[in-house]
């Protein structure tokens, strides 16, 4: 599954990094080579198998209803690059 | 009745699906122990785990997972053993992780089903396909900064039961019904307060349409955020006119999701469905399957409330309500418990009337919500009561209704008070009517002489000298006799 | 006072106990260190203030007797740990200044043993590499180094470069792939990978979490044992956390290993092994087996599927779990017209070369058309890789093998950073272990003819690090590595 240069820029977005025009070429290029190096896994025959997505099958451990958290509004604000009347402040979102 | 969208060549049917995002009530956040209230000062009730802090880890609260499971059995749906989270990705200001923990292959609740009753008298089955329970997103203020958006995580991680419905709404007011239904059974169980104004329920409807008799479905719009169930209808009729008018010029629709505008009532574009909308969704690694046992399902199951369903159909059969009033009186669980404590021991059906009728309209004319209301449920059983044993008559109760509502006190209270007891006792009336016959010999005459239809002057002169207090029927009887 | 820096964790625990030093002097030798290593680059940021303040406690509550089991011991700690008030940046630009609010539970877990914290270690960006030089801080120095600067391994480089050198008594690692073992076979010193679940994951800044985990990097297997009861443990705000007691490790110490059956898998042994590793891996079968330990050939067919799996799983779960480094709430930010550009901007200048990578990579192998083709095929294969375990360990009760291929290499290293592949193959050996969620020790077998340590690495049954500390120990001693 060779990916194009076209790939490369979507995915590049899907993931809101930008590929340099001039790096795009490059960046398939190795992209296809760790892919073909990944695809080593098409050997293995896996029909019966069902994926595993963590070593850790247990339930999930629930907590109870209680507040326990929060109220920390300077400690969470405290790294804001900006922030503006308590809040973190964007450029504007239009929808 | 069909609906459908007629033009000078063909006839179109609408073919919507619901997705309602419903705020779980719950002290807690879904995955952090901070406060779900709002109201208070921005990035207050958010803890580190809510605004997306590095090496945060979420941990699910056991309210959210039982509200969910409520709602499912109340939505009569499977609930499954086994569900999953899984993370959806995407990039929003509001989204402080870049992903939205949320279910997508396996959610907590399947396949399931609800009635909707409609105005014809008819009813339908709509079809649940799944609910799935997620995080809400920070909300973002627009209106501070002309070049700023600001952000305030205070609703971000309160959970969400996303209620998807099967495709089977023809027409709008099939979609309205069933929010209105929805709204109801989640208040009944306590699970969402239901309030669309206020974004704790949030609609976004798919839409398509297709000439009647067609088979297959066309490309839909996903109108969003749709904030009440007027607008739902409203967005759903313009959409699939929008739709018709497009294909009727020879055009074609692409699958879009649109916007609801409250001035115009119309849709308009937001964006095309294409490879930005790929969630690339996984299983969430930070947290391990959720497996419900039969135990647990049948415990909730124990602590189920009566749902509006059975309740509307005990009404009837037990007060012997009409279809219609039976409807009103349970679509909040307020109203259904306002009355059944009014209608203990007493006439339900008239109890009825006077909620629906009186006391409803006192409390619209007012702006008041029946917690509100200053009139308990018992003052209306023993009004009722009073009437029934003819302590007064329907006529004073009316007053009486009046009194109460001014001054709540217990209506036998009041009569007593006001002297506003009927008069029953033979002799009084008796001596009442003959002073009326009295005064007005020529209108004796004239009843006697064949104009029947005074009958009622003498009555009301009867009733005007005793201040209403009369029993009418005894003056009626009284009344003919002496009359002859 | 030379000598204080030299000497383990235990040994400082006594010296401390009985009064032949302070902490303060113990905190003030190694200070003296880190002082003369900054060559070694093995520190991002130095908190020796708070340090000797921590100190001078611990000395109080040895006046006290109320001293606790890391009592005023000096430790680093990898900079992936949040660390509360203190710069915490995973050696990314993007965490630029980013100082946590919280503590992670592993190094809470320490500081409520006692020990001083002397500073933050350099790591490959995100845990990301095997030599740090994806370090935004440039790459940590081999205290190995003669005449070229050669790498210390990573990610953990600068913890395995500070034990190393005396830096510290001892470090907190994580390793997502080999992370903690091959910087430990690097520069010649013992590191564990705990059981899945043995360490709290809540606080360190996650790469793919459901690979990360935290260990120790120590000067021997004893104080790796002392370290790892203090960090273990149960943590309800990691959902992944083992709910299993942490056994006292340093128990089984000295412990006969007679009869005990220790695997060799043959698929470690290609033909283009590393004569000197296959020889002294020969040499620690040797050991063992003089000691009365059972050697058993075993398989784990699907070894050669690990990294391939493993550059599927990590970098999925990475291109999730780092989408919220996006500019809004905490590090760089760089800003743009839009929320798209602020994004983009931000993250396209804040992360390197290598992540940006993975990110990449990971977006696409979970986007919409390939997520079946490589996510779900690579968690299957990950089941088959947790299955060869199940099954090797039905015939030995330890496994054997080397834990890196070779020795430690040259910083700028030509074919490691022309093809990111050949640094992937770094973890050839040690990638299996985390896709089976096992424990895994890595300690010195002794030098290579260049002069660099070789490591061994012992892998144990989950949950059974127990085993591997008695081995590892009797291991020890019987090799008797000259440490730095």
């Amino acid at each position: 599954m060779a990916i194009d240069n076209e790939m490369v820029k979507q995915v590049a977005f899907l993931a809101r990094l930008k590929v340099e025009d001039d790096k795009i070429e490059e960046t398939k290029d190795e992209f296809n080579k760790i892919l073909n190096w990944i695809e080593q896994l098409k050997e293995v025959d896996t029909s019966d198998i069902m994926p595993l997505v963590s070593v850790n099958d247990s339930s999930i451990p629930m907590r109870e209803d209680t507040i326990t958290d929060g109220n920390v509004k300077e400690a969470v604000l405290k790294n804001a690059p900006m922030q503006e009347f308590g809040y973190f402040a964007v450029p504007k979102v239009v929808e | 009745m069909t609906y459908t969208i007629k033009t000078e060549k063909n006839e179109w049917e609408i073919v919507c699906g619901l997705e309602i995002h419903c705020q779980i009530i719950s002290k807690s956040k879904i995955f952090s122990g901070a406060s779900t209230e709002f109201g208070d000062d921005a990035n207050v009730n958010v803890s580190f785990i809510d605004a997306g802090m590095p090496g945060m880890l979420p941990v699910l609260n056991k309210e959210c997972v039982k509200q969910a499971v409520k709602t499912g059995l109340g939505l009569n749906a499977q609930i499954n053993k086994h569900s999953v989270f899984s993370r959806k990705n995407y990039f929003y200001p509001d989204q402080p992780n870049g992903y939205q923990i949320t279910q997508y292959e396996y959610p907590i609740v399947g396949k399931g089903a609800v009635k909707i009753d409609l105005s014809d008298g008819t009813s339908k089955e709509i079809g649940i396909t799944r609910i799935h329970i997620e995080q809400d997103a920070a909300k973002s203020i627009h209106d501070l900064n002309p070049k700023k958006s600001y952000i305030d995580f205070n609703r971000a991680g309160v959970g969400l039961m996303e209620i998807v419905t099967e495709p089977d709404f023809r027409s709008p007011e099939e979609a309205g019904a069933f929010l209105r239904k929805l709204r109801s059974i989640v208040r009944y169980l306590g699970t969402c307060d239901g309030n669309m104004d206020e974004g704790s329920m949030r609609c976004d409807a798919s839409i398509s349409v297709r000439l009647k008799g067609e088979q297959k479905m066309r490309e839909r719009a996903e109108v969003k955020n749709v904030n009440s169930v007027k607008f739902a209808m409203q967005a759903i009729e313009n959409e699939a006119k929008r739709q018709v008018e497009i294909y009727e010029q020879g055009g074609t629709i692409e699958q879009q999701t649109r916007q609801f505008d409250q001035t115009t009532g119309q849709t308009k574009f937001l964006r095309l469905k294409e490879y930005a909308d790929d969630y690339r969704y996984f299983p969430e690694p930070d947290l391990p399957p959720l497996y419900l046992t039969d135990e647990y399902i049948e415990n909730i199951k124990k602590e189920m409330v009566e749902l509006p369903d059975a309740k509307k159909d005990r009404f009837i059969k037990d007060y012997a309500l009409t279809a219609y009033d039976a409807d009103i009186l349970t679509e909040s669980r307020q109203t259904a418990d306002f009355f059944e404590q009014a209608a203990k021991g007493h006439d339900g059906k008239k109890v009825a009337n006077w909620i629906l009728g009186d006391l409803f309209a006192n409390l619209n004319a007012n702006k008041l919500t029946l917690e509100q209301s200053p009139i308990t449920p018992e003052m209306i059983g023993e009004l009722v009561d009073l009437i029934a044993k003819n302590v007064i008559s329907g006529k004073i109760a009316k007053d009486v209704f009046v009194y109460m509502w001014e001054n709540p006190k217990m209506p036998s209270q009041i009569v007593e008070e006001k002297g506003l007891k009927q008069v029953t006792d033979t002799g009084a009336i008796e001596a009442v009517i003959d002073s009326v016959l009295a005064q007005n010999p020529d209108n004796v005459a004239a009843y006697k002489a064949g104009k029947v239809n005074l009958f009622g002057f003498f009555v009301g002169q009867v009733m005007k000298a005793s201040k209403g207090a009369a029993n009418p029927q005894m003056v009626n009887e009284i009344l003919k006799k002496k009359l002859g | 006072m030379t000598d204080l820096i030299k000497l383990t964790v235990s040994e400082a625990l006594k010296g401390l106990k009985s009064r032949q030093f302070s902490a303060v002097e113990l905190t003030k030798a190694y200070i003296k260190q880190m002082e003369e290593g900054r060559k070694y680059n093995a520190y991002v940021v130095e908190t020796t203030e708070q340090a000797l303040e921590q100190a001078k406690l611990s000395d109080e509550h040895y006046t006290n007797g109320t001293n606790r089991a890391l009592e005023g011991i000096p430790l680093g700690v990898k900079d992936l740990f949040c660390t509360k008030g203190i710069q915490t940046t995973a050696c990314s630009h993007i965490l630029d200044n980013f100082v946590p609010q919280y503590e992670s539970t592993v190094t809470q877990n320490l500081l409520n043993n006692g020990s001083v914290f002397l500073g933050k270690l350099n790591m490959d960006e995100f845990a990301m590499g095997s030599s740090t030089e994806t370090s935004y801080y440039k790459p940590a120095v081999n205290p190995y180094s003669k005449d070229k600067l050669l790498v210390p391994g990573g990610s953990s480089g600068g913890s395995a470069a500070a034990v190393c050198a005396n830096m510290c008594a001892a470090a907190t690692g994580t390793d997502t792939g080999g992370s903690i073992r091959q910087p430990a076979s690097f520069c010649g010193i013992t590191g564990i990978k705990p059981t899945y679940g043995r360490c709290s994951r809540w606080g360190i800044i996650a790469y793919a979490s459901s690979l990360d985990q935290a260990g120790p990097m120590t000067k021997d297997v004893r104080d790796a044992a002392i370290m790892l009861k203090c960090m273990a443990g149960y943590d309800p705000k990691d959902s992944t956390s083992a709910n299993i007691e942490v056994p006292d490790f340093e128990k089984v110490l000295g412990q006969d290993i007679k009869g005990l059956k220790i695997g060799i898998p043959k698929e470690y042994r290609s033909d283009g092994l590393n004569k000197e590793v296959a020889s002294y891996w020969d040499k620690a079968a040797e050991m063992f087996k003089l000691r009365g330990a059972e050697i058993v050939e075993i398989s784990l067919p699907h070894t050669k599927y690990a990294l391939p799996t493993y550059y599927i799983i990590a970098p999925a779960e990475t291109s999730s779990n780092l989408a919220r480094y996006d500019g809004i709430r905490y590090g760089l930010r760089i800003n743009g017209e839009k929320a798209d550009d602020l994004y983009i901007n931000t993250r396209t200048k804040g992360f390197g070369a290598e992540v940006k990578r993975r990110i990449m990579i990971g977006t696409y192998v979970l986007s919409a058309g390939y997520y079946d083709a490589y996510y779900i095929k690579a968690q299957k294969v990950r089941r088959l890789i947790k299955q060869d375990f199940e099954k090797a360990f039905e015939k030995c009760d330890l496994i054997l093998t080397p834990t890196s291929p070779f020795s430690a290499f040259e910083i700028g290293d030509k074919s490691m950073n022309e093809n990111p592949i050949n640094m992937y193959l770094n973890d050839v050996f040690t990638v299996s272990v985390n896709l089976a969620g096992l424990p895994a020790l890595s300690l010195p077998i002794g030098l290579d003819s260049k002069g660099l340590p070789l490591g061994m690495q012992l892998i144990g049954r989950a949950f059974d690090e127990e085993t591997i500390f008695k081995a590892g120990y009797a291991l020890e001693e019987d090799v008797a590595f000259k440490r730095k």
